[in-house]
């Protein structure tokens, strides 16, 4: 019955991890740009959605959307104030970018963190969830909230996959990835593949987030945890593979099911960290990552 | 890659002459005189203020120098120092005396930082950087485990503490910051900080020069871990507490990077003018509360989207210009 139980918790935490996840990946990929404020970004969409719905009776829809736009206006944010005027300055070298905007994008989610607990204090908060009530699989009692998570997870996943794989901007993020100079040649503006990129990225960690709001809660004590959790899962599975996120997203989510209830809810976070400092050791481009 | 800029130390050091350097003793030799002389002008809370200023300003250079020069990105300084910290609290506890403990502390936290040095000499850039951030939140984790003897999230008391004065604890404070940042300014220097900043922009092309890249790597990590956790150990023994909140938490290692990039990253004296002026800001900004922290962020990422070289290596470049 257990392993039951932890087979579903497992797999509706690991779905919500690989959404947390992807976007970070699919940034660096295309843009190289590891943005440390991502759990900063994902605070905001929880606790923007939490107060709409709650303090302006959005409901939980209404909450959730809110929640995701507010998601994507903080990407942009960080896009436009921190990371484009980084990229185009002329006094740091172009060997030092990417350490620049490490500490930049870190110092932005400290903001965003101690903006938000000024705002919202550091209690944790709930998003109400979308669906009430509970359902029976196999014999375990499940949230349907927890089963209708999963599926919106697959859901975005999917339509993430068909966008990239199918259309014609889709291609472009890809050929991004591995030739920008290339499709510079072709005519393509870079710039305009960034803009798509942080808007697909807002709109990940945004519903990330409220999904997070109505599964655990948020707090803004957690915005570094978040950060940490993401980046974890991306450098497991690889940098820039949004596969090798998604399978290390699930790994991580059973590694931190099974501690939980086999051995003790406060360890939960030691197994994972201990996969991801063996794996590294092992394989140090990640499970599914290129060189 | 190849252009000028990507090397723009290695020009400056070249370009620097006699008279200039001369120039820097004597400021650095004032600083230190009305440094000492503090405790005649300042109250005995400021005295407590620059005392962890100056322990704060030791972190910041050790840092500095995997950073700046060996171009690690260490995000679990906080490791080294915890070590240092919490070896010497446990061994103060066991009825060692502080001198002993302290030796000891600073031991461990070399043993930390061969740990972090294996993994250096396999992974890069942000792989690297998650390891060190692992290993902080690792030591967080068995600190909290093994509350029994280390006291968990409340912290370590130990029973010796340096000295009641606060005089004479400024005082061992500042002579710790001079010496420690004279022996790595000196280094930075010296023919291992050339090799390191050569390492630390083109592994390949240093080995190729027949540099031996994994000695000079671990014992860039050995030196920063040393000073790191001598650091840690003596702020233990003036607080009389080793404590997560002001030790190894990861918001301590964010302030010590923000110390060093905005006082000038591959400066070294550049983290002791951001850890000062990182601790002063805080106390000035105390009245607008839990804001302050939000204020100096802001701060830091002004002064990285402006000055990129920090406040140090600007006024540096501004003094060659001329």
């Amino acid at each position: 019955m257990i392993a039951l139980q932890i087979l579903i918790d497992g797999f509706a935490i690991g779905s919500l991890y690989g959404v947390g996840a992807v976007g970070f990946t699919l940034m660096f990929g295309v843009c190289g740009v590891l943005n440390l404020a991502h759990g900063g970004i994902m605070l905001i969409a929880g606790l923007v959605g939490w107060w709409a719905a709650v303090n302006h009776g959005a409901g939980p829809y209404g909450g959730a959307a809110v929640g995701i736009l507010a998601g994507l206006v903080a990407s942009y944010v960080t896009y436009f104030v921190v990371v484009r005027p980084l990229q185009r300055s002329r006094a740091i070298p172009k060997s030092e970018e990417e350490i620049f905007i490490l500490t930049g994008t870190l110092l932005w989610g400290i903001m965003i963190q101690v903006g938000m607990d000024y705002l919202f204090s550091d209690n944790p908060v709930t998003l109400q969830p979308m669906l009430p009530g509970v359902m029976n699989i196999f014999g375990v009692r499940t949230p349907r909230n927890e089963v209708l998570i999963a599926v919106v997870c697959w859901v975005v996943i999917g339509l993430l996959y068909l966008l990239v794989n199918r259309t014609r901007i889709g291609k472009q993020l890809l050929a991004a990835s591995i030739n920008p100079r290339g499709l510079t040649l072709l005519g393509f503006e870079l710039s305009h593949i960034y803009l798509v990129v942080w808007s697909i990225y807002g709109l990940l960690a945004g519903l990330a987030g409220v999904l997070l709001a109505s599964f655990f809660g948020v707090s803004s004590a957690n915005a570094g945890a978040l950060t940490a959790s993401a980046f974890t899962i991306v450098i497991l599975g690889g940098l820039g593979s949004v596969p090798g996120s998604l399978v290390a997203a699930y790994v991580i989510g059973y590694a931190e099911t099974i501690t939980a209830y086999l051995i003790a809810p406060t360890l939960r976070p030691i197994p994972a960290l201990l996969i991801l400092v063996l794996a590294l050791y092992v394989r140090p481009q990640g499970l599914l990552g290129r060189r | 890659m190849n252009d000028i800029r990507s090397f723009p130390d290695a020009t400056r050091i070249h370009r620097r002459p006699g008279l200039l350097r001369r120039k820097g003793l004597w400021i650095a030799a004032l600083v230190v005189g009305v440094g000492a002389a503090g405790p005649t002008w300042m109250s005995a809370y400021y005295l407590g203020v620059f005392t962890v200023a100056f322990y704060f300003g030791v972190f910041a250079m050790s840092w500095d120098l995997l950073f700046g020069f060996a171009g690690e990105v260490n995000f679990g300084p906080t490791f080294l120092i915890g070590l240092g910290a919490y070896g010497a609290g446990l061994m103060n506890n066991a009825g060692l005396p502080i001198p002993l403990c302290l030796i000891g502390g600073a031991a461990t936290a070399v043993v930390g930082g061969l740990l972090l040095a294996l993994p250096a000499l396999r992974l890069r850039g942000p792989y690297f950087g998650l390891v060190t951030l692992v290993a902080v939140l690792l030591l967080l984790d068995a600190i909290v485990i093994f509350a029994g003897f280390t006291g968990g999230e409340i912290g370590m008391m130990v029973p010796s503490v340096l000295s009641v004065s606060a005089t004479v604890n400024y005082w061992y404070a500042l002579g710790f910051l001079v010496v420690s940042a004279a022996i790595l300014f000196t280094l930075s220097r010296s023919s291992l900080g050339l090799i390191l900043q050569a390492t630390g922009q083109d592994r390949t092309e240093a080995a190729a020069l027949g540099f031996n890249v994994t000695k000079f790597k671990v014992a860039a990590f050995c030196i920063s871990a040393l000073f790191s956790g001598l650091a840690g150990a003596m702020l233990t023994f003036y607080q009389g507490t080793a404590s997560v909140d002001q030790m190894v938490d990861l918001s301590i290692a964010v302030q010590i990077i923000i110390a060093v990039v905005f006082g000038g990253r591959r400066t070294i004296l550049g983290g002791v003018l951001g850890a000062i002026f990182l601790v002063l800001f805080d106390e000035l900004l105390r009245p607008i509360g839990q804001l302050n922290t939000f204020v100096v962020s802001a701060v830091a990422l002004l002064v990285i989207l402006l000055f990129p070289d920090g406040v140090l290596g600007y006024a540096l470049r501004w003094t060659d210009k001329r």
